[in-house]
């Protein structure tokens, strides 16, 4: 990805396997997010392949045939392949389901919890109501789909411990609170990949420790992989299966997070020197 | 004893608030008041001294500025738009908006029927249509800004564009086709929304003050075409003789096939009339019934998310660009049906009732009722409109200030004055707060403070009713 003269990440690749939790670490500049906004279609990427494959994993075969054809989806069967590059940002989540929270919280704060979690069922709902028009002239098949659309939301709400807060604006709610909610407005899309730009920013010790609990209770319980940037080394040390070290655009290790604790360029990449210790974390 | 104390002390403060605020005005109307220049016999230009009336005007604003200070002292230290004071308002508004809505809708129901009882057959003409039709013309367009600027939070300073594209959509179909209103109507409205996804193409990727000057920009380039396409739309000279709405294929005239002969009344301009009032009040009440419902249609919650984070709405996997132009296509075809009402009414069109002043009173009306709030709308279109009618009737105050005082020219001083006053006291509007489209705990009554303000009450979880 290059901005003007600045190459932001380059030589960047890796896998983020289904069902794992993958975190995408690195000191602060080292370009994360912009690879966040690649992923999720937000910056379309000067060069290189994003390729996200669900369903039968048969289809992944055919990924170069796909890349030549210069289409951005393939279906086989029961799989899927897409190549996100190609994509525009919304149909990232509507078509490839890959669902993204930000760095800075970004709910809609002037509505309520629950209109936040009814929106972003927006394309469901949009297609039950025959893109407004059976809406509007109150078919009864747009009044199961909303019912459908707030259980699922109570479901969410339950699980984030904001049932009574429903009907108050998102912008009352505490930090911690919106957190929680952005991550259950994400997954109300119904992600196969669910992308988490600093989650636990801004949360205290015991906070960032119920975000733990929280993602693996969402990847046991949902068929949802996970892919995380975090600084709060507690966070991704006790959560991820995977981790991979970014640093000036160019990753420098990838690996479990064993590997990484005792690995010695990341050791120099955050520290600045080679011979010091590891931090405690 | 404190309380004194600190009465003596807002009363230095307020002598010493009265005495800088006389300064500044005295710097400010020494030029403007202070001196004038007149002519005399000769033709010669002499400068006038007006003292006493520099002196009385300074010494009102002071003696106004230490009454206001003294209030506030006395009031405490209470800060005058205090979040609390401000909740607590917001509160009654909110519980106030769902009684008044009946009341107000019966109100319009009933207004012919009672200018028509107060002042007898001939007064009411004007009562209904200059006040009556005219303020419901406002109210539609009102409503129809209202999807735009108000639920989708794009600040469109064109409105009036499309207005005049339904206006002369109907006037040169009806003038050269004949067509009649009623399959005009819904023809200017496509008209007028074709134009908004038209603007609305260009203007995607703006926002805020950048898609304020294109809008205004389109609204003068709509009305300059207007003025410059002399073939088609006359220019200035504008399109007459407009063919008037029907009783549905029966004329409202003094002929034999008219509406008074065929259903056995005596003629009177009065029928005519109230077919309009009843017209338009439909129309406004439709726009208003398609507000409500698209509101709480994915559409609706769609276009609430766009005003309040467009980037967030995007990681939704909402298609923005359609949700943006689905929002201009809807606001422009209510000042569509708006201008096509507007154009047969008159009977005669020209760019001059296009202006951009048309724009900017109709965006006052959106802004000053409370973005998103119908009644709000409705409310500010009566004062704005209604005000500037009342005021041409106010022929008394001729006989206060002399037989050439005409308080129509004040209009706009008033204007700007209750727009500061609305902007200290509600700046989010006459009805600024927002109705949520759906509840999760609708089954627990209304109560008259909405709940979970305070978090400490707000924290235990409250029992789930049918959950």
């Amino acid at each position: 990805m290059r901005f003007g003269g600045l190459l932001a990440v380059t030589d960047l690749s890796f896998t983020a396997s289904r069902n794992d939790i993958t975190a995408l670490i690195g000191p602060n500049g080292a370009g994360k997010t912009t690879v966040f906004n690649c992923i999720t279609g937000f910056y379309k990427p000067t060069e290189g392949r994003i390729a996200l494959q669900s369903g039968d994993a048969q289809v992944w075969d055919e990924l170069e045939a796909l890349t030549d054809r210069g289409t951005r989806t393939l279906h086989r069967g029961t799989g899927a392949l897409f190549l996100l590059e190609r994509m525009p940002d919304y149909l990232v989540t509507q078509k490839a389901r890959v669902a993204r929270t930000f760095q800075n919280i970004r709910l809609f704060p002037g509505m309520t919890v629950l209109e936040n979690l009814l929106v972003a069922q927006h394309n469901g709902l949009m297609r039950a109501s025959g893109f407004t028009i059976f809406g509007v002239l109150g078919f009864p098949s747009y009044a199961r789909a909303e019912s459908a659309a707030v259980e699922k939301a109570r479901y969410w709400l339950d699980r984030i411990g904001l049932m009574g807060r429903a009907d108050d604006p998102a912008g009352d709610l505490p930090y911690g609170a919106q957190r929680r909610l952005e991550i259950a407005r994400a997954m109300c899309t119904e992600p196969v990949l669910l992308c988490l730009d600093e989650p636990a920013a801004g949360l205290n010790a015991n906070e960032s420790a119920e975000l733990g609990d929280y993602l693996r209770a969402i990847r046991a319980e949902h068929a949802t992989s996970i892919l995380l940037i975090e600084h709060d080394m507690s966070v991704v040390m006790g959560i991820s299966d995977h981790i991979v070290v970014l640093d000036h655009g160019q990753k420098i290790a990838d690996g479990s997070p064993e590997d990484i604790r005792s690995d010695a360029t990341v050791i120099a990449a955050y520290l600045g020197v080679e011979e010091s210790e590891i931090p405690e974390t | 004893m404190p309380a004194k104390a600190s009465t003596r002390l807002g009363l230095a403060h307020a002598l010493r608030d009265a005495a800088i605020t006389g300064l500044i005005a005295f710097g400010l109307f020494l030029p403007l008041i202070g001196f004038n220049t007149v002519q005399n016999i000769h033709n010669e230009l002499i400068l006038e001294t007006r003292w006493p009336l520099l002196a009385t005007l300074v010494a009102v604003i002071a003696a106004g500025r230490f009454a206001y200070s003294l209030l506030i002292a006395a009031w405490g230290d209470r800060p005058i738009s205090g979040p609390r004071r401000a909740r607590k308002l917001t509160g009654w508004v909110s519980h106030l908006t769902s009684r008044i809505t009946p009341a107000v809708l019966a109100f319009a129901i009933l207004y012919p029927a009672l200018a028509l009882w107060l002042t007898g057959s001939q007064g009411a003409v004007k009562w209904i249509d200059n006040f009556g039709v005219q303020i419901l013309i406002y109210v539609m367009l009102g409503w129809g800004l209202n999807i735009v600027v108000g639920l989708a939070g794009l600040l469109d300073l064109g409105y009036v564009a499309f207005y005049a594209v339904g206006a002369y959509a109907y006037a040169l179909l009806a003038t050269t086709f004949g067509l009649s209103f009623w399959i005009l109507l819904p023809v200017a409205g496509c008209a007028a929304a074709f134009w908004g996804i038209m603007l609305g193409f260009p203007v995607l990727r703006l926002r805020g003050d950048y898609l304020a000057i294109v809008t205004l920009a389109f609204g003068e380039i709509i009305r300059l075409v207007l003025i410059n396409w002399v073939p088609v739309t006359n220019g200035y000279a504008g399109i007459s003789s407009i063919p008037r709405p029907t009783f549905f294929g029966i004329p409202f005239n003094a002929t034999d096939e008219g509406f008074a002969a065929r259903f056995g009344l005596e003629f009177s301009p009065i029928y005519r009339i109230l077919f309009l009032y009843y017209l338009i009040l439909s129309l406004a009440l439709i726009t208003a019934a398609m507000t409500v419902r698209l509101r709480r249609l994915p559409l609706g919650r769609a276009w609430e998310a766009l005003r309040e984070d467009e980037i967030a709405c995007r990681s939704l996997g909402i298609n923005t660009t359609n949700t943006k132009l689905t929002a201009f296509a809807m606001g422009a075809m209510f000042a569509g049906f708006g201008g096509s009402f507007f154009a047969s009414r008159q009977g005669f069109i020209s760019p001059e009732s296009f202006t951009f002043m048309e724009s900017a009173v109709i965006l006052a009306i959106v802004v000053l009722g409370g973005m998103g709030s119908l009644l709000g709308v409705a409310i500010a279109a009566v004062l704005m409109i209604g005000g500037t009618e009342i005021m041409r009737e106010l022929d008394f105050l001729k006989m206060v200030f002399g037989s050439d005082f005409d308080p129509t020219q004040y209009r706009m001083l008033l204007f700007g004055f209750g727009m500061v006053l609305l902007m200290i006291w509600r700046p989010r509007g006459l009805i600024g707060t927002r109705h949520p489209s759906i509840l999760l705990h609708s089954g627990e009554p209304r109560t008259l403070f909405p709940r979970a303000r305070n978090p400490a009450v707000a924290a235990p979880l409250q029992p789930e009713p049918g959950a």
